[in-house]
């Protein structure tokens, strides 16, 4: 038994660049915030307790499990969603995944994105290896993994231009 | 009005103000722009300016109408506008296969269509589209050819309408890239300029298709037109479905399969902030079929909310019937009536005299656990059952039909009253064919009197399978003083998937069997093939290549350890076994095979065979020098009327398995888009290996012991290989399936490899080291 007696609070959230207001309780995930109360709907559930990636966002720009984020602990803090990673999907990764093909269903790549860019934006030029290990808490049953890898290092090439 | 609307999907690819964009490789940037050569579609500029122009997303000419308003409608696939934009119903679901591409190129290929003008619509499971049940690796090997005459019936009729138009022979005008151009004056018409006149003729009975050295879009790799949509995050799958005044909702089931609520508490879970209502729904009967399972929904103002007030309700549950179901004993079962004669399934020669003269025999059991599908995205729907009796669903479904059919059973109401949109599926591998979790939220609905999105926790996802049987094979040969096999028994037990649809069912069904069992290729002078009988506890389903998972793995194992047991390479052994390019027709009664094909056209050709295997082979390197414990495995598989050889390069140290490439040789006939099937073979490649690896479901007093990813691990990228996939050009030849035949020869061509480096075989998935070293 665990029974929330917590109550519903009120949060000024900013996502992707807008202020957001919502009526929540404090210990309610992000994910369900951000899917839910907000509307935005390319962050992901996948597995709820941090262990498949499909619901990436960053929290001033890293990469975070928004399934287990409670939205008490994001006030005062930028989120971005996949909706917010580019204006236009010009992001190098969004390219480099449609330029190889990368999606099957679908489904994780939006998570992958993120957790990506996340990483990325301390390792631009990254190797197999730093791939391997960055997204390994990504899961994709489809199994697009070797297309992640020749992916990434695609946008860490256009990023370089 | 509805956030989600699936056939404005494809129409959202050019968003305000976006940059100029072309989603294209260079390379296929060339090939495209050749082929657009006097078209009306600008290409594109790119945005950047230097040599290394950065690829940015293509400019499609976002359609003025719709498919409904139309005027040319040949066929119920296909509408033309007067302003060109041509509409392609894809009556297929797609799931990451790529039929959303596949299945509009062939029939915009044989249109002439201009690809840049094609926009996809979803169809809704609508009977006038034919069966929609997208499973069993066959959209394009049974559809094929009906595609390409709708794509075909229509560009006869617009050249037929320039040709009115002009008043010259038919003969004079020929159809190219959305123009049909009379050839002796070089005259064109645009085919929008045609749509009013072609939609006044009579649809050809056969229209002419066009010869394949002139297909443009059927052989080449296209991107998939979803991509866009898929990695900005605007894709609709069945979980991002919204309707006006919806509500959540989650079902909380009897954790035993035939179970039912027996009393309950819901004062807490009513009392979690934004929850609303708990309803009761009917216990399942059994057998399970497609039915929702029953027990407890909380319905509440957001997904979380339903989630937490599940975990406060308290319920007392009858278990049922099942409550003694047990992996453990169950797994004995199941070999001990494996190893008892069962019922004789394919027989050829006399096996016991050869075995009594055997220079040597092998033994042995193979164990394949039940498997549970996980899709990323979870089972999940919106139905809106409305005041006038109808219910309108959008869900990521396989089979919209048979999930119309159980939303009306569950509401009593005509199947005529159930409109089934189809979204995108965020995974499926045959769990999305059960429309169990439809029907849910269909009856909770119903209670509530508004739309219902109803979301199962990846817990419930892993708990309420339709699993992958578990089985127990046996096998015995014997050897000749030569080493040649002589004799072989064959025997599988596992409990059916008829057994989910109808009651006291304890042997597989002969469409199961011929997944991999009676179609068994060897060229063996004396078998026995049986089957054993096993019960039922659960619910079991079709998951990615069904039975032949257990069959292509105890087939390919037994034949390493036949290699092992003679002293020779793996390789050369299995295509001893193969024996002689020859057809295996004979294995089928009548005109059907396996798999439905007509065995006029198709062939079950061990010819073709031994191609892969030798090109798996040539691909990898077999044969060459490998460092101390690493070596390489070999399996091949027939299933889907398709060919798949693979060759594993793993090696073993201090007890851990590494995987480090994958060489996998498809023959599938003819293809539609050759990156799709590598795809589909790269993927077919993780999963195997994640059912060689990791997969393992067990119960225990009838309840799964599994629950979410800590326990039920899949395939991490960092233990992913290297893989190579490599397609023989059979053009000429029907095609075969694409999304299941990968998936086979996976577990055994790593067990092979397992065997050549320790020497000793495995014979039970998921691979546990202690007992191969």
């Amino acid at each position: 038994m665990n029974i929330s007696m917590e109550t519903v609070s009120t949060f000024q959230l900013s996502v992707n660049g807008q202020a957001r207001v919502v009526e929540a309780p404090g210990e309610m995930p992000l994910l369900w915030v951000i899917r839910d109360l907000i509307g935005l709907t390319g962050t992901k559930f996948g597995c709820g307790i941090g262990l498949c990636g499909s619901c990436t966002v960053h929290l001033d720009g890293n990469a975070t499990r928004s399934c287990v984020t409670p939205v008490s602990a994001v006030v005062g803090k930028e989120v971005t969603t996949i909706e917010g990673l580019s204006e236009d999907g010009s992001h190098p990764l969004q390219l480099a995944w449609n330029e190889l093909n990368v999606p099957q269903c679908g489904y994780c790549q939006c998570g992958q994105i993120m957790n990506a860019a996340g990483w990325m934006s301390k390792n631009s030029d990254p190797t197999p290896a730093d791939i391997d290990s960055n997204q390994s808490g990504n899961l994709c049953r489809c199994g697009t993994y070797p297309r992640i890898r020749a992916a990434i290092l695609r946008a860490a090439e256009i990023g370089r231009r | 009005m509805f956030l989600f609307e699936h056939e404005s999907l494809a129409a959202t690819l050019t968003l305000p103000e976006a940059p100029t964009i072309v989603n294209l490789s260079r390379r296929a940037f060339l090939k495209r722009t050749a082929l657009a050569a006097g078209s009306t579609f600008v290409l594109g500029v790119f945005s950047g300016c230097n040599d290394k122009s950065q690829p940015v997303w293509a400019t499609r000419i976002p359609p003025q109408g719709t498919l409904a308003d139309a005027g040319f409608q040949p066929n119920v696939l296909l509408g033309l506008n007067q302003a060109g934009d041509v509409f392609i119903v894809c009556p297929r679901s797609e799931m990451g296969q790529g039929i959303r591409t596949g299945m509009p190129a062939v029939i915009a290929d044989e249109l002439e269509a201009d690809w840049s003008r094609v926009t996809v619509v979803q169809a809704d499971g609508d009977p006038k589209y034919g069966k929609q049940d997208t499973d069993g690796s066959r959209s394009v090997r049974n559809h094929f050819d009906a595609w390409r005459a709708a794509g075909a019936a229509a560009r006869a009729m617009l050249v037929t309408a320039a040709a009115q138009t002009w008043d010259t022979p038919v003969s004079e005008c020929v159809a190219k890239n959305h123009v049909v151009k009379h050839t002796p004056t070089g005259r064109e018409l645009a085919y929008g300029e045609l749509a009013a006149t072609a939609a006044t003729l009579e649809a050809p009975e056969s229209p002419p298709m066009k010869p394949r050295e002139q297909w443009r879009y059927i052989g080449t790799e296209l991107n998939g037109i979803d991509n866009r949509n898929i990695v900005t995050g605007q894709a609709g799958f069945g979980i991002d479905a919204r309707a006006p005044g919806m509500v959540y909702a989650s079902v909380e089931r009897c954790p035993v399969i035939g179970g039912r609520v027996k009393k309950y508490d819901s004062k807490a879970a009513l009392a979690v902030p934004g929850v609303t209502h708990v309803i009761p729904l009917p216990a399942a009967t059994l057998p399970p079929a497609f039915n929702a399972l029953g027990g407890l929904t909380v319905v509440a103002t957001n997904t979380w909310a339903t989630f937490k007030g599940r975990e406060a309700l308290q319920i007392e549950w009858d278990l049922g019937p099942n409550a003694t179901y047990d992996s453990k004993p169950y797994r004995a079962a199941l070999e001990k009536s494996a190893r008892n004669r069962g019922k004789e399934i394919r027989s050829v020669g006399n096996i016991t005299p050869v075995f009594e003269q055997a220079a040597k025999t092998v033994e042995a059991v193979y164990h394949v656990p039940m498997l549970a599908h996980a899709p990323m995205e979870p089972p999940n729907s919106l139905a809106w059952v409305k005041e006038d009796g109808t219910c309108e669903v959008w869900a990521p479904t396989q089979d919209p039909q048979a999930a119309s059919a159980t939303v009306a059973k569950a509401l009593g109401i005509d199947v005529e009253k159930v409109t089934m949109h189809v979204t995108l599926l965020g995974g499926a591998f045959g769990r999305k064919s059960k429309p169990d979790y439809i029907a849910e939220a269909a009856l909770v609905s119903k209670a509530v009197k508004a739309p219902v999105k109803l979301t199962w926790r990846r817990e419930d996802e892993i708990q309420f399978d339709y699993y992958h049987a578990p089985s127990a094979q046996y096998l015995k040969a014997a050897l000749d003083e030569q080493g040649k096999t002589t004799a072989w028994i064959h025997r599988t037990a596992f409990p059916s998937i008829s057994a989910t649809f109808s009651p006291n069912v304890t042997y597989a069904s002969s469409g199961e069997l011929g997944l991999g069992f009676t179609t068994m290729p060897f060229d063996i002078a004396n078998m026995q093939c049986e089957n054993s009988p096993a019960e039922a506890h659960i619910r079991i389903g079709w998951m990615r290549s069904v039975c032949n998972i257990q069959h292509g793995f105890a087939i390919n194992a037994f034949a390493g350890e036949l290699a092992h047991a003679a002293g020779r390479d793996q390789k050369e052994y299995l295509l001893d076994l193969i024996g002689p390019p020859r057809s295996l027709n004979a294995l089928f009664k009548g005109e059907r095979g396996a798999y439905g094909e007509d065995l006029k056209r198709y062939t079950y050709d061990t010819g073709r065979l031994r191609q892969v295997v030798e090109l798996a082979a040539e691909k990898a390197g077999w044969g060459k020098e490998m460092p101390e414990g690493h070596g390489f495995g070999i399996a091949v598989h027939y299933s889907f009327v398709s060919y798949v050889a693979q060759v594993v390069h793993a090696s073993v140290k201090d007890g851990q398995v590494q995987v480090h490439r994958v060489d996998c040789a498809v023959d599938c006939g003819t293809y539609v888009n050759p990156d799709r099937v590598k795809a589909q073979m790269e993927g077919a490649v993780v999963f195997g290996l994640t059912l060689a690896l990791h997969g393992n479901i067990t119960a225990h007093k009838g309840a799964v012991e599994q629950s979410n990813f800590h326990d039920y691990p899949l395939l991490r990228i960092s233990e992913t290989p290297e893989i190579q996939v490599h397609i023989v050009e059979n053009q000429d030849l029907p095609p075969g399936g694409v999304g299941e035949p990968g998936v086979p020869p996976v577990a055994p061509a790593l067990t092979n490899a397992i065997l050549n480096i320790t020497g000793k075989p495995v014979r039970e998935l998921p691979i546990r080291l202690e007992e191969a070293s």
